[in-house]
C-alpha cells in the first residue's frame, strides 16, 4: 500500500503530461490536485495505523520488486513508513495539495497550465520517493528528480533568460553536492555492502569505529550532499536565483519541501552521524552560520520573495544547527512548523504578485493591508511565525533548537541563534511594514486594479495561516510533547536532547523572545515611523551596508574563482586538447585507412582466375606446413 | 603384388584425380568446364572418403559422401542458374571477360 | 584379383579427367565427366559401398550432368571459344607451379604414410551381415539426422535460388 504514495502522483503527471491538453481543463485541473489529495488519504491512513502499533515498533515496509542484484549486493523498490517517514510523507502531501490548489488560480492564465502541473505532480512523487524510500540508492533516485523537477519549474518560464541560467545554477550547484553524495554512496556501499537503511544503520556501530576518519569522512560527504540541496554555505547560492520560478514552485520546492531533503538524510543517518562527533560538530556550526550569514542578507534586500528566500537559508541553518548538537526530533520538528509557515509566507507573496502584476520590489509597495485583508493578515501570521513568536509555530520549535543548543554546551553557537532570531524579527517586520503597512508607494494605474486573489488561493493561505499559528503545539512541552515522543525510537538517545533544566530552558526561552521582539520593535521604530531613520543607519555603517546588499560578493567570488577559470579552461581544452589532438588523431585514423584501402585496393583486380591462383597459392602453402612441419 | 589393393593407391588416385580438377580450374577459360573441373575435385575427395570408410571399417565416410552430393546437387543447381543468368547479361562465358568484381 | 579390377577403373579414370580438361568441346568435357563418374563408381563397388556407388551414377551422371547437357545445349554452347586456354603467361606458369607442388604434397605423404589399424565396427563381416544400404540408412536416421535435416534444407534454399536466380 505505501508504494501507492509516490506511484499515485506519478501516475497524474503522466496523465496530465501527456494528454492533458486534449482534456478539459477542469479534468485535468481535478487530476493534477486529485492525486495529492489521494496520497495524503494513504499517508493519513498509514499514519493511522503506524500509532495504532507499539511505540517501539512503529514500522510498515512494502517492496514493488528487485530492483539491482549483483552477486551479494542487492537493492530493492522497497518503500519504508516509519515516524519520520510519516512526518515527511504528510507534511509533503499536506502542503503539496494546499499548493496545488493555490496554483489552480496562480497559474489560470498562464499558458502552460497544463506543464506547470505535471511538473508539480512529479516533483511530488520524487519528494514522496525520496521520504519513504528504504534505501540510500532509491532515497537518491528520488533526491535527484526533485532536483530535476527543481530546475524544470526554476526555468519554467524559460524564454526569460534569467529563469533559464538561475535553473542552470541551480542544477550545477546541487550536481556539486551530489557528487559528494554519490561517492558517499559508494563508499558507503564498500564498507557495509548494502544501502539498504536498516542494514546500515543497524551494523553502523560495528562496522565504523566511533570518532575514526572513516566515519567522520563518510558523513561529511552525505553532509556535503545535503547542503547542496538545503542550500547551506557554501552551496546555498541557487536558492535566491531560484525565485525566478513561479512562486507556488517556489513555496512548494524551495521552501517546504525540496530544501528539506538535506535535512531528512542527515536526521535518517542519525546513527551514523552519531558516530562522528566532529562530522556533527561541523553540522552543528555549518549551520549555525548559514543561519546568521542569510538573516544579515535577507535584512536589506528589496525584492519580496529573495527576502524570503534567504529567510529559508536562515531557518534551514537552524535546522542543521539542532541536528549538529543531536536534537533530531527537534530539528524535524522545525523542518515542520518551517513547511506550513515558509509556505504561507511564500503563497501570501504569491498573492502580492499576482495582485500587483508582477511587481516584486518592496520599496513600491506599502499600506498593501486595506486592499489585500487575507493575505495580509495570512502573512502577518507567518510572519510572527517565522520570527518565533510565542505561541506561533515557530517559536515551539525554534526555542526547542536552541534549548538544545544551550545544554549541549555550544556558548557561542546559541549567542549566534540568538542574534539570528533578533535578524528574523528584523527582516521578516520590515518587509511586512514596508509592504502592508504605511503610505501607499504604488502607481494610480496599479491601485485601479488592485485585487484580492480568487477562492482558490485565499483557501490554502487562510489553512496554511490556521496551521502556521497551531501545529506548534504538538511539540509542547518542550522535549517530551507528541512529535518528540512519536519521534523518538527513531534517533538514537542523545546525551544532549533536553537535559536542561526546566527553569533555565524558561530563561533562555524568555531571553530569545525578547531578542525576536526586539527586533520587531526595531523594524517598526526603523521603517513604519520614520522610514528616513533606516536610510540615516545604511549611510552611518556603509561598508556592511554594502556587504549585506551585495550578499558578501559571494556570487561574485564564486563567478571569479570557480566559474570563470573553468569555463576559460573548458573552451581551451575543446581548442586546444579536442580539436588538435582528439579530432587530428581520429581524422589521422581515418586518414591512413583511406590510404591503406586504395593501395590495397590494387589486389582487387576483379578476374576470378587472379582470385583463383592466390587461392591455390594458400592452399598450397597450407598443406605443405601442415604435410611436412611434423 | 598383394591380393587387395592397399589403402594408399586409392588415395594416390584421389590426388591425381584431385590436381586434373585444380589444373582443369587453373587452365580453362570457359566457365562451364571449369565448374566441371570443381566436380572432379568434389569427387576425387568423395573417393578419399570411401577408401577411408572401407579401411577403417567405419561407415561414416559413406555418410560424409552422401551429404557431399547433396551440397554437390544444390551447388551445381545454384551455379547453373548462375551462369544462365550471367549469359543473358553478359553473352558470353569468358571467365576473362567477367570482371564485374573489380573494387 | 582387385588389382585386375583397379587398374582398369583408375585408369579409365584418369584418362576422362584429362579429357575433360583438354576437350575443346563443352559438350565432349561433359560426356569425359561422365566416364569419370562411371570409372568412379565401379571403384566404390570394389570398396564395398554399394549405396554410394548407385548414387554416384543415379546423382551425378543422371541427374547433375544431364543438367549441365542442358544448359550446354540452352546457351548453344555446343562450339568452343577461339581461344579455350588462359594466355596469360605468368599466370600459367605460377598456376603449374603451384599445382606441381600441390601433386608432391598430396602424394609423398600418402605414398609414405601407413594407416591406423581399422577401429570402426562396420567391418566386412557386419557389413556383409546387415547390407550396405541398411546400415547407410539407419545411420543417416539415427546419428546423423540433423546433419540430414539440414541437408534437406540447404536442398529447399538450392531449388530457390535456382529459381530467383534464373528468372527472367
Amino acid at each position: 500500500m505505501i508504494w501507492l504514495i509516490p506511484i499515485i502522483p506519478l501516475a497524474g503527471s503522466l496523465i496530465v503530461g501527456l494528454i492533458g491538453r486534449r482534456m478539459p481543463r477542469t479534468l485535468a485541473t481535478v487530476i493534477a490536485c486529485g492525486t495529492p489529495s489521494l496520497s495524503l488519504l494513504l499517508s493519513v491512513m498509514a499514519f493511522v495505523r503506524l500509532l495504532q502499533m507499539p511505540a517501539e515498533g512503529r514500522l510498515l515496509r512494502s517492496s514493488i520488486g528487485s530492483w539491482i542484484a549483483s552477486g551479494d549486493f542487492s537493492v530493492s523498490f522497497g518503500f519504508l513508513f516509519d515516524p519520520l517517514s510519516a512526518i515527511m510523507a504528510l507534511v509533503v502531501c499536506g502542503v503539496g495539495l494546499l499548493i496545488h490548489i493555490y496554483s489552480i488560480g496562480y497559474m489560470a492564465e498562464d499558458r502552460d497550465y497544463h506543464r506547470f502541473f505535471a511538473l508539480l505532480n512529479l516533483f511530488l512523487a520524487e519528494m514522496l520517493v525520496l521520504v519513504l524510500a528504504d534505501n540510500y540508492l532509491l532515497l537518491f533516485v528520488g533526491w535527484e528528480g526533485v532536483g530535476l523537477c527543481s530546475y524544470l519549474l526554476i526555468g519554467f518560464w524559460f524564454e526569460r533568460p534569467a529563469a533559464a541560467s538561475a535553473g542552470t545554477k541551480a542544477f550545477l550547484v546541487n550536481r556539486i553536492g551530489d557528487g559528494a553524495m554519490v561517492v558517499g554512496l559508494i563508499w558507503m556501499i564498500l564498507l557495509f555492502g548494502s544501502v539498504d537503511f536498516q542494514t546500515v544503520l543497524t551494523d553502523a556501530p560495528t562496522v565504523l569505529v566511533y570518532g575514526s576518519v572513516t566515519a567522520s569522512l563518510l558523513t561529511l560527504l552525505l553532509f556535503i550532499g545535503a547542503t547542496g540541496k538545503s542550500a547551506q554555505l557554501p552551496l546555498y547560492v541557487w536558492l535566491p536565483d531560484a525565485m525566478e520560478g513561479p512562486t507556488p514552485v517556489s513555496a512548494l520546492i524551495h521552501a517546504a519541501t525540496m530544501v528539506t531533503a538535506g535535512i531528512y538524510l542527515v536526521a535518517r543517518s542519525a546513527p551514523l552521524f552519531q558516530l562522528a562527533p566532529v562530522s556533527l560538530e561541523i553540522v552543528a556550526w555549518v549551520g549555525g552560520l548559514t543561519a546568521l550569514y542569510a538573516a544579515s542578507i535577507a535584512l536589506v534586500q528589496t525584492d519580496i520573495k529573495r527576502i524570503i528566500a534567504y529567510s529559508t537559508i536562515s531557518q534551514l541553518g537552524y535546522m542543521f544547527l539542532g541536528l549538529g548538537v543531536g536534537a533530531y526530533a527537534a530539528g524535524i520538528f522545525h523542518l515542520m512548523t518551517h513547511a506550513f509557515f515558509k509556505a504561507l509566507l511564500f503563497l501570501s507573496a504569491g498573492s502580492v504578485i499576482h495582485a500587483l502584476a508582477g511587481e516584486q520590489d518592496i520599496r513600491k509597495m506599502g499600506g498593501l493591508r486595506q486592499f489585500l485583508r487575507v493575505t495580509a493578515g495570512s502573512f502577518l501570521v507567518g510572519a510572527l511565525a517565522n520570527a518565533g513568536i510565542a505561541p506561533f509555530a515557530g517559536f515551539w520549535s525554534k526555542d526547542e533548537i536552541l534549548a538544545a543548543v544551550y545544554a549541549s554546551g555550544h556558548g557561542p553557537l546559541w549567542v549566534i541563534g540568538a542574534l539570528t532570531a533578533a535578524g528574523t524579527g528584523l527582516y521578516m517586520f520590515r518587509l511586512y511594514f514596508l509592504a502592508f503597512e504605511g503610505k501607499s508607494r504604488l502607481d494610480a494605474h496599479m491601485l485601479s486594479h488592485l485585487h484580492e486573489a480568487p477562492w482558490s488561493m485565499r483557501l490554502p493561505l487562510v489553512l496554511l495561516a490556521l496551521g502556521s499559528a497551531t501545529v506548534g503545539f504538538v511539540g509542547v512541552p518542550p522535549g517530551s510533547g507528541l512529535l518528540q515522543r512519536f519521534l523518538g525510537p527513531v534517533f538514537p538517545a542523545s546525551a544532549h536532547e533536553a537535559t536542561a533544566e526546566p527553569t533555565s530552558e524558561v530563561v533562555l526561552a524568555v531571553a530569545v523572545l525578547a531578542m525576536a521582539v526586539g527586533g520587531i520593535v526595531m523594524a517598526y521604530r526603523y521603517y513604519l515611523l520614520d522610514p528616513q531613520r533606516s536610510e540615516a543607519l545604511a549611510a552611518r555603517y556603509p561598508a556592511l551596508y554594502r556587504t549585506f546588499f551585495h550578499k558578501y560578493w559571494v556570487d561574485e567570488l564564486y563567478e571569479t574563482a570557480v566559474v570563470r577559470p573553468t569555463v576559460t579552461s573548458a573552451r581551451t581544452l575543446s581548442e586546444l586538447f579536442d580539436a588538435r589532438i582528439v579530432d587530428g588523431s581520429v581524422n589521422g585514423i581515418a586518414a591512413l585507412a583511406a590510404r591503406a584501402g586504395s593501395l590495397l585496393r590494387r589486389l582487387q583486380t576483379g578476374q576470378v582466375p587472379t582470385y583463383i591462383l592466390s587461392i591455390l597459392v594458400g592452399a598450397v602453402v597450407l598443406l605443405g606446413y601442415l604435410a611436412f612441419s611434423g | 603384388m598383394t591380393a587387395t589393393v592397399p589403402l594408399n593407391a586409392y588415395l594416390i588416385l584421389s590426388a591425381a584425380l584431385f590436381v586434373i580438377g585444380v589444373a582443369g580450374v587453373l587452365i580453362r577459360r570457359n566457365v562451364l568446364v571449369i565448374f566441371m573441373a570443381i566436380e572432379l575435385m568434389l569427387n576425387a575427395v568423395n573417393l578419399t572418403f570411401v577408401a577411408f570408410a572401407r579401411f577403417l571399417h567405419s561407415m561414416d565416410g559413406q555418410i560424409i559422401v552422401l551429404f557431399v552430393m547433396a551440397v554437390a546437387a544444390a551447388e551445381v543447381a545454384i551455379g547453373l542458374a548462375i551462369i544462365i543468368a550471367l549469359h543473358r547479361n553478359k553473352e558470353s562465358m569468358n571467365v576473362d571477360e567477367i570482371n564485374l568484381l573489380k573494387g | 584379383m582387385e588389382w585386375l579390377v583397379f587398374v582398369p577403373l583408375a585408369a579409365m579414370a584418369l584418362v576422362t579427367a584429362v579429357l575433360v580438361i583438354i576437350l575443346r568441346n563443352p559438350v565432349y568435357c561433359a560426356l569425359s565427366l561422365v566416364g569419370t563418374f562411371f570409372a568412379l563408381s565401379g571403384i566404390y563397388l570394389l570398396l564395398q559401398a554399394q549405396f554410394v556407388a548407385v548414387v554416384q551414377v543415379i546423382v551425378y551422371a543422371g541427374a547433375i550432368m544431364v543438367l549441365f547437357l542442358f544448359v550446354v545445349m540452352l546457351l548453344d554452347l555446343g562450339h568452343e571459344l577461339p581461344a579455350w586456354l588462359q594466355r596469360d603467361r605468368p599466370r600459367l606458369l605460377i598456376g603449374a607451379g603451384a599445382v606441381a607442388i600441390l601433386l608432391l604434397e598430396l602424394v609423398i605423404p600418402v605414398g609414405s604414410w601407413t594407416a591406423r589399424a581399422p577401429h570402426g565396427p562396420q567391418t566386412s563381416e557386419v557389413v556383409g551381415a546387415a547390407g550396405n544400404t541398411q546400415l547407410v540408412g539407419r545411420l543417416l536416421f539415427t546419428e546423423f539426422l540433423v546433419p540430414f535435416e539440414i541437408t534437406s534444407i540447404i536442398l529447399l534454399i538450392a531449388i530457390i535460388g535456382a529459381m530467383v536466380l534464373a528468372r527472367r
